[in-house]
């Protein structure tokens, strides 16, 4: 969903230039992700645990609701959630709301008109927009972007260490959880390093290269980056080994439920249970 | 279901629905990651259903066959899937697209590994970057996790098996492969996305979640695929194994390391696997029914429990097993209705956990104890 559109870059940009927007897009909106989530906050303050199953309840209630009122209202929730939080309102209601035309928006235009229904407007050609059509549309856009509002807002609100732990109460086992945490952090190794092999390549380009060759040169990192990864996991099985890494991953529980989470917590479960009661 | 069909053919001039579909399609081309808001919640659930044997089979293989050499590996992997997935493919004609890196990952870690390491590049993708949805991470995951890497394994696994690891011919079973199992998996999508229609409506027939019925969402998912998405993932899978064979053939051959080796890690219960994976491909479409109607019935047992007697007269009538789940929402006693609603939304999340739990404990019963 937030994947920038390839149509915003410049068409005459080669993949290489393309490839390292998008790497630095990723880099900066997960450091600005840690950043918001480090304020102090209301959601910043309550248990990862908590806000897991309480994200998990919201995306249910929006995705049973058949009344667009109430899911438009659980999206005044989340605003409100976010406002709350410290959030930057513009850049979150923009984030989820821009690119949207560009993919579910494009997706839910031809319902407008293929759905059979009483019919609202007529267009030339005859092209007809139905209620049922408006209706259909508009509850893509707004369960998805209410639901993508809520994943964003769970991350800009608390540190990703946190949420993998928190991942535990939904009993996933420990060894996964382990791998999803290395697997984030080396993320940004290879994302560096891909970074750099790219642009390595373009400091000695001077115009965009034919295709061919573009493709040899997209294979070859490709191949390389996997060569790498693959040299980097024996080395870090090694530094486990030295370390004293016997099969059992461990982790530090330092979560505590507070008297300010139950009370939190009582608040979502009432907020969700209320509206897939008016939404049914 | 036929009149539905028919009154959709008669109102709309048919060039305006395969242009406009082909165009929205095109555009889901480069990113294959279903957002929550497409598929209703029993969907949702079904498929989180229908992933669980793979990721207890990949976390299993992982603990028993895979030392803990393989916890680094996997997450490398994942992260490399993650990173691939971010790469730009230049397409002939100046445009570029995105490659999901599935039948790669299937390649050098064998499907079922592949499945946890792409599965996880899924879940960072959706949490963390809220590309693809939460509750639709089970759909997401059998289609990029499990379609792809077992079907792009079996197509590159009948052009290379016993071939050297130079072999060109791995370079053509690995671009099949990709194309062959993005298609599929595209296919498999459509199928979550044009049930939804007709499952799931109001009483004026407004569709509450992907709005097209199978007849448009097969075409337009699977086609555009086959023509540009499945073609960039063959492509990179097939120009990374070429260069695997020129600059690092061991790479290839991880497979079929004693540590991950899939025929040491028993070869019955691959095929056990493959059998259920091929059944699955046959049933799905029932299958996905099926449940819709069991929870209809799991309703109006509810409800029944509560003193509604002639619910099963009304399920009578309703006996097509495409409306099935009406009833649960078309109850004219309100009252009761909304009860069933609620409970039904407590018992989903009880449902995931303790089915979660379940495959959780079957997974570790046979985990080796480290002294």
């Amino acid at each position: 969903m937030n994947s920038v559109p390839a149509s915003r870059h410049s068409r005459r940009s080669g993949f290489v230039e393309r490839t390292l927007v998008d790497i630095n897009h990723t880099l900066e909106q997960s450091l600005f992700a840690e950043q918001t989530a480090r304020q102090p906050g209301l959601l910043q303050r309550l248990d990862p645990r908590l806000k897991v199953i309480a994200t998990v309840l919201v995306l249910l209630a929006v995705s049973l609701s058949h009344s667009l009122i109430v899911i438009a209202a659980l999206y005044l929730f989340i605003l409100v959630l976010a406002l709350a939080s410290r959030v930057p309102l513009g850049f979150f209601v923009a984030r989820v709301w821009v690119f949207m035309p560009f993919f579910t928006g494009l997706v839910a235009l031809p319902a407008l008109f293929i759905t059979p229904g009483p019919v609202v407007l007529n267009l030339p050609f005859g092209l007809v927009i139905t209620r049922t059509g408006v209706q259909t549309a508009l509850f893509l856009l707004l369960r998805v972007g209410t639901s993508v509002s809520m994943a964003i807002l769970l991350v800009l609100t608390t540190l990703w260490n946190s949420v993998l732990k928190a991942l535990g109460v939904l009993r996933v086992p420990a060894v996964v959880i382990l791998i999803l945490g290395m697997t984030y952090r080396y993320i940004y190794l290879l994302l560096n390093i891909t970074g750099d092999m790219f642009l390595t390549r373009k400091s000695r380009l001077l115009r965009r290269l034919p295709g061919p060759e573009e493709r040899r040169l997209l294979a070859a990192t490709a191949g390389t980056l996997l060569g790498k990864s693959l040299r980097v996991s024996s080395e870090v099985y090694l530094a486990m080994q030295s370390r004293g890494f016997r099969n059992t991953p461990r982790t530090l529980d330092t979560f505590r439920m507070r008297r300010m989470d139950y009370f939190a917590g009582a608040i979502v479960v009432m907020v969700s249970l209320t509206a897939i009661w008016f939404g049914r | 279901m036929k009149t539905f069909f028919k009154s959709l053919a008669r109102e709309t001039p048919r060039s305006l629905i395969i242009y406009y579909a082909l165009f929205a399609a095109w555009l889901l081309t480069t990113a294959m990651h279903i957002p929550d808001g497409y598929l209703s919640p029993i969907t949702s659930l079904i498929m989180f259903v229908l992933v669980l044997p793979f990721w207890v089979f990949g976390v299993r293989q992982l603990r028993e066959k895979m030392t803990a050499k393989n916890v680094p590996l996997i997450a490398l992997f994942a992260a490399f899937s993650f990173v691939i997935m971010m790469f730009n493919v230049p397409l002939p004609g100046g445009t570029t697209g995105h490659a999901v890196g599935g039948a790669l990952a299937a390649i050098i870690l064998g499907p079922g590994i592949a499945t946890i390491a792409v599965s996880i590049a899924l879940v960072i993708q959706a949490f963390f970057f809220g590309d693809g949805g939460i509750l639709a991470l089970g759909a997401n995951c059998f289609n990029m996790a499990v379609v792809l890497p077992y079907v792009a394994f079996a197509v590159y696994q009948a052009f290379s098996r016993n071939q050297p690891l130079t072999s060109k011919r791995r370079i053509l079973g690995a671009g099949l492969g990709g194309w062959v199992g993005l298609t599929v998996a595209a296919f498999f999508a459509a199928v979550e996305f044009g049930i939804q229609p007709m499952l799931f409506h109001t009483a004026d027939g407004t569709p509450l979640y992907a709005p097209y019925p199978l007849s448009i969402a097969i075409p337009a998912m699977v086609i555009p695929h086959a023509l540009i998405a499945s073609v960039v993932e063959g492509g990179i899978t097939a120009l990374v194994v070429a260069y695997l064979i020129r600059a690092n053939p061991a790479a290839l051959d991880i497979v079929n390391q004693e540590q991950i080796s899939p025929e040491a890690s028993g070869f019955a219960r691959w095929r056990v696997l493959w059998i259920f994976l091929a059944a699955l491909i046959v049933i799905v479409p029932i299958g996905l029914l099926a449940p819709g109607t069991a929870w209809g019935e799991w309703g109006t047992d509810e409800l029944t429990s509560l003193g509604l007697a002639f619910i099963p007269q009304g399920m009578a009538k309703l006996s097509g097993l495409w409306s099935a789940p009406l009833p649960d929402y078309d109850l004219p006693s309100l009252g009761n209705a909304n009860l069933g609603y609620i409970l039904s939304a407590a018992v989903g999340i009880l449902v995931i956990v303790t089915v979660v739990w379940l495959f959780t404990m079957l997974a570790t019963v046979k985990k080796p104890e480290a002294k």
